[in-house]
């Protein structure tokens, strides 16, 4: 006994489905969030673009992308690894912490083959995404083009990009 | 598990579609899919295809698209071309396995 054909729903080609994420973060942790759901969303045929502001700006900047940082001060969300247990806050700032602390979590993403940061980007821009820089951020960190990733597609206002994102569905990160 | 008749063989899919039994599938059976996701399947897709039959038999899992691209040498950018829109779901359905799991 067999039933009729049953046929994936792939979703029309035409639902006009965007999205726009912010990311304003420059901690290695914080860079994630916005990279893997702007790839998630290209992966569904979503027209995806990411908007680099403030703090997030590091990872578009070609001299410190491949270097953001993890520190795990002021977050109470730590474990020791496997258990329930926290760490205390008063070991977080000495020296060395965070680069230890980077070092361990860029470990973790690599044994799940999470891409770098610069990597998972080529990704994002091969799979369709677009790349766009906050002019104010630019003009703040005092750097052009020039500094920035070839595929950023343009240094834009805050009013350019919600101009150009109307619709949308807005992540901010 | 609903069977369903394709290329004149049963087969079991799951409620969306997605065949469930490795062994069920055939090449015949991967154009019919391809044909009801609109995919005319060329060289270049069937390269694909048994790549990911190849990977799913060694690693339990389908790969996704990063996996596709890192392990298999496809570039992403190509994917998006032969599968268009939603590559990684497209390509597993089409190489009778199930929807990649993993979030990149």
């Amino acid at each position: 006994m067999t039933t009729p054909a049953i046929v994936p729903n792939f979703g029309s080609d035409d639902t006009g489905r965007k999205m726009a994420i912010i990311c304003s973060k420059g901690n290695l942790d914080m860079a994630y969030p916005g990279l893997i759901l702007g790839n998630a969303a290209l992966g569904e045929g979503i027209e995806t673009h990411l908007f680099f502001t403030f703090w997030g700006f590091d990872m578009i900047i070609k001299s410190r992308m491949a270097d953001l940082q993890f520190s795990p001060a002021g977050n109470t969300a730590m474990h020791l690894p496997g258990t329930n247990a926290h760490i205390p806050q008063a070991v977080m700032p000495v020296p060395g912490m965070t680069s230890m602390a980077t070092h361990m979590l860029k470990k973790q993403l690599d044994d799940l083959k999470i891409p770098s940061v610069p990597d998972f980007l080529e990704q994002i821009v091969a799979a369709g995404g677009h790349l766009w820089a906050c002019r104010l951020s630019a003009d703040m960190n005092k750097v052009s083009e020039l500094d920035l990733r070839d595929d950023v597609e343009g240094i834009i206002s805050a009013s350019d990009f919600i101009e150009m994102t109307e619709g949308a569905q807005l992540l901010f990160i | 598990m609903p069977t369903i008749e394709i290329a004149s063989k049963p087969v079991t899919v799951n409620e969306e579609g997605f065949m469930t039994v490795y062994d069920e599938w055939s090449e015949e059976i991967a154009k019919v899919l391809a044909a009801q996701v609109e995919i005319e399947l060329t060289p270049r897709h069937w390269e694909v295809i048994h790549f990911l039959r190849e990977d799913f038999k060694k690693e339990g899992e389908s790969s996704t698209s990063r996996h596709t691209q890192t392990v298999g040498g496809f570039p992403i950018k190509e994917q998006f071309e032969l599968f268009p829109k939603k590559p990684a779901k497209k390509m597993s359905y089409i190489a009778g396995l199930p929807k990649p799991k993993g979030c990149v």
